[in-house]
């Protein structure tokens, strides 16, 4: 049986709060699970863990969160992705939006493209 | 120096499952400091939680470990859960028996029980719930490199193993 959207809403807001250990109202769709949710990069695999256990899904983490881009120099330059590596990232990761991240390109501003809304997509995109 | 918060291994299932016992002494010091008679009460000394959730650490990265035939370089990385229910007192025995709930290359996670055995009976009573994140940091998200040796799973950890009767990697 198909999910609707806020099925997978519910479930993935439900998936952060134990991961994240954050109340329900903070777990907005627009809310950045590092900037917003206070993830850290251990969290990242927890957040994998328990939504393969939430929807019986098999989830790799470089294609959720295309972390092998950043770590290739040829994507990367001075702390910044280079136009090959915007195209990888698009390629990559159809689920977020890039675009804010495209005005910047800073390394270190990464883990701000993945919101909630980001990860009820890639939720959907795997069902 | 390594701060070793368990004596002996006595179950290891392979990816599954391991269960290790502490012995709880008065002959050591942290008790003495933990807690220090006051005017308004006598010495309580109990085991600290933060080293009983050490011990269920350990039982749980050598069961982390074992699942990789020790190769990854098993790191404790969030301690997704630790509720505490009772206290650990010397002459009681703590047994920590943790299960693993997931595995992957770029780590695990687990959960697990702790009980405290009364000398007096031998029946284990809950002492904590504890839920654990490690990291094979060697393919950590962030690309840092690290020493190429193993030196998580070397010395007393691997002689404990061996002691328990069970076969170390080396």
């Amino acid at each position: 049986m198909t999910m609707t959207k806020d099925e997978v809403f519910a479930k993935v807001r439900e998936v952060l709060e134990e991961a994240l250990g954050v109340d329900e109202d903070e777990v907005t769709p627009q809310a950045t699970l590092g900037g917003d949710l206070g993830a850290e990069s251990i969290d990242y695999l927890d957040i994998v863990f328990r939504l393969e256990k939430a929807f019986g899904i098999k989830i790799s983490q470089a294609e959720l969160m295309a972390d092998n881009v950043l770590s290739d120099p040829q994507y990367v330059q001075d702390g910044k992705v280079t136009d090959l590596g915007m195209s990888e990232l698009r390629k990559q990761l159809p689920h977020a939006d890039l675009d804010a991240f495209d005005a910047s390109r800073q390394v270190d501003e990464f883990p701000n493209i993945f919101t909630v809304e980001s990860m009820v997509k890639f939720v959907q995109g795997k069902l | 120096m390594r701060w070793i918060w368990i004596d002996r291994i006595l179950e290891l299932e392979r990816g599954r499952r391991c269960v290790t016992i502490k012995n709880v002494s008065a002959a050591e010091d942290v008790l003495h400091d933990h807690f220090p008679a006051t005017d308004n009460r006598p010495a309580m000394p109990v085991m600290p939680n933060p080293l009983i959730i050490e011990g269920m650490a350990q039982t749980a990265g050598i069961m982390v470990g074992h699942a990789g035939d020790f190769k990854e370089k098993v790191i404790l990385a969030k301690i997704t859960k630790a509720v505490f229910t009772d206290a650990a007192r010397p002459g009681y025995t703590i047994r920590h028996t943790a299960e693993m709930d997931n595995f992957s290359k770029a780590g695990a996670s687990t959960h697990g029980k702790t009980e405290l055995i009364d000398p007096n009976t031998g029946e284990a009573k809950p002492l904590a719930e504890i839920t654990l994140m490690f990291s094979h940091i060697d393919h950590n998200m962030a690309g840092l490199e690290f020493p190429e040796h193993n030196f998580v799973f070397t010395g007393q950890l691997m002689e404990m193993l061996e002691a328990s009767g069970f076969q170390s990697p080396g």
